[in-house]
């Protein structure tokens, strides 16, 4: 059996129709939208703001903390019970450490930037989808970044390589890789890598080879984001 | 300067001002959309000023409490979450959170809106339920009102999925819209000094005295009220607040 078309009739390294946002949440002090396919997530930046519990706070340095949440009625299965899960914290945590190497926090001292981000829809590749609206949300913020964070997820379905897996390809019935990635623009550096399937090591490299190139449409998409907000 | 803030509100309601320019009893502009999110089995986007409020309708199949075996019924839960409002935090659901909740939840179960024995699948052995999940993405005041019309319009948009059996196939959805009875929309009146008003602002909720949450029916019937606050009200005061919000449903009915 081979992959000879996309269930969705994409190319094999054609990214899902995106649209993105820049100021979305107006309470916020940096927000972005981020919507790939039929995934659409929020991010809303508050802070640098003083860090409580106050033995958490360090003079020397700031914290970021990110939250991520499918919110009750995003999923295309059941509804998703509020209050967080495992597998949201980690990916908190993940989004977290992709984010990080371009921040400094030496500029905060004692102070924590929070980032929560919201998905009231879902069809795969959210964790990416929200890397990128919480990089907007971030150079929303005024927060100095030493560069832009994009991020998409690549992998294998069958025996093609392909960039950003929809719902269906993931579930599809045969061998499906699934490779979540996060690419800091200039620097090249890949800040998120997970994955979980099989893969061949040829494959994932040339699947990580169209992430990268998957990231440089995304990134100049994140930045246009930013411009048309001052349109 | 608390106090000094207050008595300005007040000075500037005795002409009939507020601080926005709008009048006592003058709402913002509002916008209603259906049918935003198509994993939901319903949804709706309410905005009322900078306020966004969303609402989404999951449908399940369970069994029925033993002492309503032919009854399905509803849930409704609300999360404050902190992506739309510095003060909100991460955690257990806060005790706002908790009464907005219930506040919606009761000007939909206590109207009837939903007839809850049209939700049996087998008697005594499966029901729907249908869970409405409110969240509001920017909060600028009036989360009551604004989350009350988004529950209201994400249930009247919603559609049953498809029962394969005993098990629900969340991709097809049939055409068949839950059965309604009754809209109730709710309307609170908020009291500060001598003066009321309606749709508050963040500043102005800060500042108020009391709070009047009155859920009316098509039929002019009132189906749930919820007094808050720290001051008590007269009976005058809710003569009048009750005639505030039953004029005022009738102009956000328009939005449904």
């Amino acid at each position: 059996m081979n992959y000879k078309k996309r269930l969705d009739g994409r190319k094999f390294d054609e990214l899902r129709p995106i649209e993105a946002k820049a100021g979305v949440i107006a309470r916020a002090d940096g927000s972005g939208y981020f919507k790939i396919g039929n995934t659409i997530a929020y991010a809303a930046v508050y802070g640098p703001r003083e860090l409580y519990p106050r033995f958490m706070q360090n003079p020397e340095k700031g914290i970021i903390r990110v939250n991520y949440n499918m919110l009750p009625f995003s999923s295309k299965g059941n509804r998703v019970r509020p209050g967080g899960s495992r597998r949201s914290q980690e990916i908190s945590m993940v989004t977290e450490k992709a984010l990080l190497p371009v921040l400094d926090l030496s500029e905060f001292p004692n102070s924590v930037i929070d980032i929560f981000i919201e998905l009231p829809q879902t069809d795969a590749g959210t964790r990416c989808a929200g890397i990128c609206a919480a990089s907007i949300a971030l150079a929303d913020a005024g927060i100095t970044m030493k560069d832009m964070v994009s991020s998409i997820s690549v992998g294998r379905v069958d025996d093609q390589v392909v960039v950003d897996l929809n719902y269906d390809e993931e579930a599809y019935d045969a061998p499906v890789a699934d490779v979540p990635l996060a690419f800091l623009n200039k620097s090249k550096e890949i800040s998120l890598l997970q994955m979980d399937g099989d893969i061949t090591e040829e494959q994932l490299f040339k699947a990580v080879e169209m992430g990268k190139k998957a990231c440089e449409k995304i990134s100049k998409i994140q930045r246009e984001a930013l411009k048309n907000k001052y349109k | 300067m608390e106090q000094e803030n207050k008595d300005h509100l007040v000075k500037a309601l005795d002409v009939d001002v507020r601080f926005d320019g709008r009048k006592k009893l003058q709402y913002r502009d509002i916008t209603v959309e259906s049918g935003v999110y198509k994993n939901a089995e319903g949804s709706a986007k309410v905005t009322i000023g900078g306020t966004e409020v969303l609402a989404g309708v999951k449908m399940e199949v369970r069994e029925p409490y033993p002492d309503s075996p032919d009854e399905g019924t509803i849930m409704v839960g609300a999360e404050l979450i902190p992506l739309s409002n510095p003060e909100f935090e991460l955690g257990r659901p806060s005790i706002q959170a908790i009464e907005l909740a219930r506040v919606v939840d009761r000007g939909i179960r206590e109207s009837g809106m939903i007839d809850f024995k049209k939700l049996c699948i087998k008697e005594g052995e499966k029901v729907w339920v249908v869970s409405i999940d409110i969240i509001p993405m920017n909060d600028e005041g009036n989360l009551f009102d604004a989350s009350a019309l988004a529950a209201l319009v994400a249930v009247k948009n919603a559609v049953f999925p498809k029962l394969d059996g005993d098990k629900i196939d969340y991709s097809e959805k049939t055409k068949n819209k839950l059965p309604l009875n009754k809209e109730p929309i709710s309307v609170t009146v908020l009291k500060i000094g001598k003066h009321f008003i309606v749709d508050p602002t963040i500043t102005e909720e800060a500042k108020i005295d009391a709070r009047l949450m009155v859920s009316f029916g098509e039929d002019e019937t009132i189906h749930a009220m919820q007094k808050g606050g720290e001051t008590p009200l007269t009976a005058d005061d809710l003569k009048e607040m009750v005639k505030i919000a039953k004029t005022k449903s009738k102009e956000l009915r328009k939005f449904v």
